[in-house]
């Protein structure tokens, strides 16, 4: 019997102990991967088997950085891209929403919409980029108008799709108390969507970087867009990788922010 | 003076290739405190009928009224109870009972110590804070009933609240609803497939044949059944004899239209 317990404890033990061994192994190999890519990198742009001059070096890039973190250029550049990324995700987000209700609220709107909505849909939107910074003239709001209209239509609809999925049974015990169709909304049919409303959060996160860098190319004077288009245009590729490892790392970071507040609010549902 | 009247209901379903008569001038008039049942074949457009009478579907044809009032003008009489128990799995249960009051605007604290005296009739004051994914089926369909009774409904309509939960589940939750609907003096429509379900609860019976619905027959269930717990009756002799006659019935609607 003792034997017994003794035995069940240690194969739990056992266990957890292969559980984090294996944890550790996968973080060995990320870092591994991570460490060989960047040394195989410096080695071969040291060597010049690559090019130098297109392909920079890690030790370049990362001096860059330093410098311009340093003398304030890095958070000058970054907080207008990020400033503009976070308010064209926002108004992107919110406003398809909004218009995804305005569809529930009327069959006869989507209705009459509806091949408009398709045909915006398949629009690329970057190219509506000369004409909005045209109409809104070049500036942020050009900008975040781009990180905005990329996702607006995509969000509407798949936010509005979930509306519609939604058990018309949780409206049904609403309507027996005399609800009306905003208080339907209010505790049924937003509440319910909650999990694909978040998950198109995840993807207007990648969409509106690549609303507001093309933005940036086409008008800024600031803002790592302008960078790459800058670094470019002077052939200067360190100043392009540099600003592309800062989105990189900028957009990792906002994804996993959205990551935790989707944790905290299924939490909370 | 009877308190439920359906007068000449007929309903159709309309889609754009084609359209159904689920209802055929239907006729009930249903006395205040007693408990009716629905009983029919899958399709007979039973749910269709509670809802008309939830005033959720405007009817084709006829009228429905409570106590001489047309229904539009009394909504907050009739509670109403689904095969499932549809708790909003992103409340917890005071809240989900809580619902109705909170749709219809009353007030909030008055209502709060109303629902958790409910739900400790209930046996529920344990999970006043769960939330339902952590109830089981038979707790939560009385949580739902909970939720039906809050705003004192004079009128309950119940479209087969036990046909989603255990037999044992189902056989205790009848009692349960049975005792309670006596004690607080409701009238009650119940849907059903279930034929013992329908003698051992109810005072009447109405039986509906499918396409179009239309009501059939009607039945007296016994007063020595009637009288007793749902549990109860299903032991006695003349339920059996009730049930008996029902089943015939059924199957004669079967035959014919078969044929």
């Amino acid at each position: 019997m003792k034997r017994n317990q003794l035995s069940d404890r240690n194969l739990f033990d056992n266990y957890i102990k292969k559980v984090k061994a294996d944890r550790r192994h996968t973080r060995y190999m990320q870092l591994l991967l991570f460490l060989s890519f960047f040394s195989l990198w410096e080695l071969s742009s040291q060597l010049n088997w690559i090019d130098p001059l297109i392909f920079s070096s890690p030790s370049k890039i990362f001096l860059l950085l330093y410098e311009n973190t340093i003398n304030g250029n890095l958070w000058y550049h970054m907080r207008v891209t990020v400033l503009e990324t976070i308010a064209g995700f926002f108004i992107g987000t919110i406003g398809g929403i909004i218009i995804a209700f305005l569809l529930w609220n009327s069959r006869k709107l989507y209705d009459v919409l509806d091949p408009y909505l398709v045909v915006l849909n398949a629009l690329p939107k970057v190219a509506l980029g000369p004409i909005i910074i045209v109409a809104l003239g070049p500036g942020y709001f050009s900008i975040i108008m781009m990180g905005a209209i990329i996702s607006i239509i995509v969000t509407s609809l798949v936010v509005y799709s979930a509306f519609r999925e939604v058990d018309a049974n949780y409206t049904k015990v609403l309507q027996s108390f005399g609800a009306t169709k905003w208080q339907c909304f209010k505790e049924a049919v937003f509440p319910a969507s909650l999990p694909s409303i978040i998950s198109t959060f995840k993807v207007n996160v990648g969409l509106s970087w690549v609303g507001v860098i093309v933005g940036e190319f086409l008008v800024a004077a600031k803002g790592l867009g302008y960078l790459i288009v800058y670094g470019f245009q002077v052939f200067n590729f360190t100043l392009v990788l540099y600003s592309l490892l800062v989105i990189a790392f900028i957009a990792a970071i906002m994804y996993q922010a959205v990551n935790k507040f989707e944790a905290w609010l299924v939490k909370k549902i | 003076m009877s308190f439920l009247q359906l007068k000449q209901i007929t309903h159709y379903y309309f889609n754009p290739s084609n359209y159904t008569k689920a209802l055929n001038n239907i006729s009930i008039s249903v006395d205040e405190g007693t408990f009716i049942s629905i009983l029919g074949p899958s399709g007979c457009g039973k749910t269709t009928l509670l809802s008309i009478m939830a005033g959720i579907i405007e009817p084709t044809f006829g009228n429905v009224s409570i106590n001489n009032t047309p229904l539009k003008k009394t909504q907050r009489e009739i509670g109403y109870m689904l095969q499932q128990d549809y708790l909003f799995p992103w409340k917890n249960i005071i809240d989900n009972v809580l619902i109705g009051p909170k749709i219809i605007g009353s007030h909030q604290e008055e209502m709060t110590e109303k629902a958790k005296q409910l739900l400790i009739d209930m046996g529920l004051e344990t999970v006043l804070k769960s939330y339902p994914n952590n109830l089981s089926g038979g707790m939560r369909q009385r949580v739902a009933l909970a939720r039906t009774l809050i705003t004192n409904p004079s009128l309950l309509l119940l479209d087969e609240p036990f046909s989603a939960l255990d037999f044992q589940t189902k056989l205790k939750l009848e009692d349960f609803v049975s005792a309670l609907l006596k004690q607080y003096h409701k009238t009650s429509i119940l849907v059903t497939h279930d034929i013992g379900e329908a003698i051992a609860m109810s005072d009447q019976i109405y039986l509906m044949k499918a396409a179009p619905g239309e009501i059939h027959q009607r039945f007296e269930v016994p007063i020595e059944v009637r009288d007793l717990s749902p549990f109860e009756a299903r032991k006695h002799i003349k339920y059996q004899h009730l049930f008996d006659r029902i089943w015939e019935e059924l199957n004669s609607l079967e035959t014919k239209s078969t044929i």
